[in-house]
């Protein structure tokens, strides 16, 4: 097994979460947008199991478990949400979904 | 017999109030006929009670009803009814002119589209009328007062279609707010002075005599806000403004209310509260004098009117000044005397003049009648009645009880005050001797065919002179050989001045008629003299512009008071209220508004936006814990 530092895994976590952060903020295609949300969610997923081997701690990894059960809910909403907003506008790009403009 | 008294008052009450109800409700619905009769009806019913109840009780009666206001635990204001000599007789002329006058008033408003209205405003002002007598507390009271008040604007400004009947409704009712003040000012030193507010527990401490200096010194100021209620409500200097506009209303509610009725309030509140006034003097002395002056002053504006109305609307006023006078100088018998005639008679004079210009197709204005003798013969005798008895001719009414007030005037050693009885006396037979001649005498001036009144108008005015004729049998003196009915039975409540006995006070008081009546013929004979031929000419001189506008009572009082009140009010509302209240709160509703619509603009609707600032957010969150660090 190679011997991974914990900087390594961390960079690989702050990697993948600014790829997800930033596709969130400039992408238009709904789709998109959800895909990044799961790329920032795993991100983070990375970071606590680097942390919990670090510190020889489950916690982390319990964690883990959570944030995909509620990733494969939020997608699941996610797609409904984004199924409907076709059959309504016949295109999913977010920036025409402003209804709730104040 | 207590529960026979309570159920008597109770319907005598509640009748006319339970009629108002229902003309008011049914409008025209239920005709006229039907309508007119059952609100005579109820009136006549009313005065049945009266009258079991006048024989029932011997001098004086408390009816209690139930609790009426409470303080803290304690009761404050029970609601019963005070029945003795003093109301019982008022309510007896109450019911009893009432129910006349609404019997002609059934003829009088024929055909009016607000008929209904008019008997449903008349039975509630008997209601009130009632209230304001029997009640035996000062709320109770002051709840008739403002009653009657309300009644007398309703019916002022009965036909309001006409700005200036709506005008003079205004008047009247903001006139008497300035009386109700005093009223109430007085309700307030009453409470002060004794802690309580009914009159037979007040009477009572006033004449067990156990009072203290402080308590005499509120009486005193309660004294001066009665006077001031009493003036505006009977029409006295320096409130009596308000009457002669108050001819506005319809004739039967002229005679009714503001002749002989609610006028009367004011001497009724002073008669009832006669020990109050014993412990002020002073406050005795101004209303007697007040009395005497409005007397006069008012006597010498009718002498120049030429609105039949007008005439008796400031005769009325010179006669209520005569009661006051009475009231003033500690003799209420005489003023109660005087208030009973004059309500015969003044009803009955102004029914006549109602049966005159209901004949001439309301036209009011007496330069423009002359020979109505021939076309209304009925309306002609009984105003000659009337006017006899105004005037102070043996043996009609007015003339005992006239007589009576200038005897106590005389025999009070006050030379200002008897020559103003004497002079206003004059006057009086006068002004009136100048209206009957100007309407019933001389040729016809410009009217069309006159017609005389239908029965009900013209057999009330029967009733109404016949009671006129014989009204002073009431109270025929005793040094006359009479027994003096009234003023014994009144004398069970109120303290009547002495005016002597024996041979000497009997030649007195026969010179004193004597001179009287031969003066109030003597008037009469110079209206003839000068009215007989009367054509259309009348005094011209500046002294008779001064009359003739009233002295400009009504021009001064609207440059003093109404029109500084009006500019106070114009500044309170524009640049108070509309400039600095409205301008605050506007101001900050705009400033509000004005943020909110910067801040809306955060809410663009779109997902990234809301996501970058969450980014930013916690972008500024890191900074600012490193920088912490």
């Amino acid at each position: 097994m190679v011997d991974v530092s914990i900087a390594q895994l961390l960079f690989v976590s702050f990697a993948i979460f600014s790829i997800g952060a930033g596709g969130f903020l400039i992408r238009k295609n709904a789709i998109s947008l959800l895909i990044c949300l799961e790329l920032m969610l795993n991100a983070v997923n990375i970071a606590f199991v680097s942390f919990s081997r670090l510190h020889n701690n489950e916690s982390g990894t319990v964690l883990y478990f959570f944030v995909i059960t509620v990733a494969a809910c939020e997608t699941a909403v996610g797609l409904a949400i984004v199924l409907n907003l076709f059959r309504l506008k016949k295109n999913i790009r977010i920036q025409e979904a402003n209804a709730l403009r104040g | 017999m207590d529960a026979s008294l309570k159920i008597l008052s109770g319907v005598a009450v509640i009748l006319p109030l339970l009629g108002s109800c229902i003309w008011f409700w049914a409008k025209n619905k239920i005709g006229e006929k039907i309508t007119g009769l059952a609100a005579t009806g109820t009136l006549v019913i009313s005065f049945i009670c009266c009258l079991t109840l006048f024989w029932q009780i011997e001098s004086s009666a408390r009816v209690e009803f139930f609790s009426w206001i409470w303080m803290g635990s304690s009761e404050l204001v029970n609601f019963s009814f005070l029945l003795d000599p003093l109301s019982l007789a008022l309510g007896l002329i109450v019911t009893g002119v009432g129910s006349l006058i609404h019997l002609y008033a059934t003829g009088y408003m024929h055909g009016d589209e607000g008929f209904g209205r008019f008997f449903s405003y008349l039975n509630l002002f008997i209601f009130a009328m009632l209230m304001l007598i029997w009640s035996d507390s000062m709320p109770g009271i002051f709840m008739g007062w403002e009653g009657v008040g309300l009644c007398s604007y309703l019916l002022i400004s009965f036909w309001f279609s006409d700005e200036a009947n709506a005008t003079a409704g205004k008047k009247a009712f903001i006139v008497n707010r300035v009386g109700d003040f005093g009223f109430l000012v007085a309700m307030f030193c009453i409470f002060k002075a004794f802690g309580t507010l009914s009159i037979p527990e007040v009477l009572a401490i006033v004449n067990s005599g156990n009072l203290d200096i402080v308590q005499v010194g509120w009486t005193q100021w309660a004294c001066l806000g009665l006077v001031l209620g009493a003036a505006g409500k009977s029409a006295q200097i320096p409130l009596y403004v308000w009457l002669p506009d108050a001819m506005a209303g319809p004739t039967p509610v002229s005679a009714l209310i503001h002749a002989a009725t609610m006028v009367t309030a004011g001497v009724y509140l002073c008669c009832r509260l006669q020990p109050l006034f014993f412990l002020n003097p002073g406050v005795m002395e101004l209303i007697a004098y007040i009395g005497g002056l409005t007397a006069l002053f008012a006597a010498s504006i009718a002498i120049f009117q030429n609105d039949i109305k007008k005439v008796l609307a400031y005769s009325t006023i010179s006669q209520l000044g005569y009661m006051f006078l009475a009231v003033g100088l500690a003799a209420p018998v005489a003023a109660y005397f005087h208030l009973m005639t004059h309500a015969f008679f003044k009803a009955l004079l102004f029914l006549g003049a109602g049966s005159v210009i209901h004949g001439l197709h309301h036209e009011q204005d007496m330069r423009k009648m002359g020979g109505l003798r021939k076309q209304m013969p009925i309306t002609f005798w009984t105003m000659t009645i009337g006017v006899l008895a105004i005037a102070g001719t043996p043996p009609f009414a007015g003339f005992f009880s006239k007589d009576e007030i200038l005897h106590i005037v005389s025999g009070s050693h006050r030379g200002l005050l008897s020559n103003i009885a004497f002079v206003t006396a004059f006057m009086t037979a006068f002004y009136m001797g100048r209206l009957w001649i100007m309407t019933f005498f001389g040729k016809s001036r410009g009217h069309r065919e006159a017609h005389e009144s239908p029965w009900s108008m013209t057999a009330v005015l029967c009733v109404l002179a016949a009671l006129s004729a014989f009204g002073g049998l009431l109270n025929w003196p005793e040094l006359w050989g009479g027994n003096a009915w009234l003023e014994h039975y009144l004398g069970q409540v109120v303290t009547q001045m002495d005016v002597g006995h024996g041979a000497d006070a009997l030649e007195d008081s026969l010179k004193l008629a004597g001179f009287s009546s031969l003066m109030g013929l003597g008037a009469l004979g110079l209206a003839w003299w000068k009215y007989r031929d009367y054509q259309t000419q009348d005094f011209r001189s500046p002294a008779f512009n001064l009359f003739k506008n009233k002295y400009y009572i009504d021009e001064f009082y609207d440059a003093v008071i109404v029109r500084n009140l009006k500019r106070s009010g114009e500044f309170l509302w524009k640049v108070v209220d509309q400039g600095i209240l409205d301008g605050t709160l506007n101001g900050l509703a705009y400033q509000a508004k004005k943020t909110s619509e910067r801040f809306r603009r955060l809410q663009n609707g779109l997902l990234q936006g809301y996501a970058l600032w969450i980014w930013l957010g916690v972008l500024i969150l890191m900074i600012s814990a490193w920088s912490v660090r």
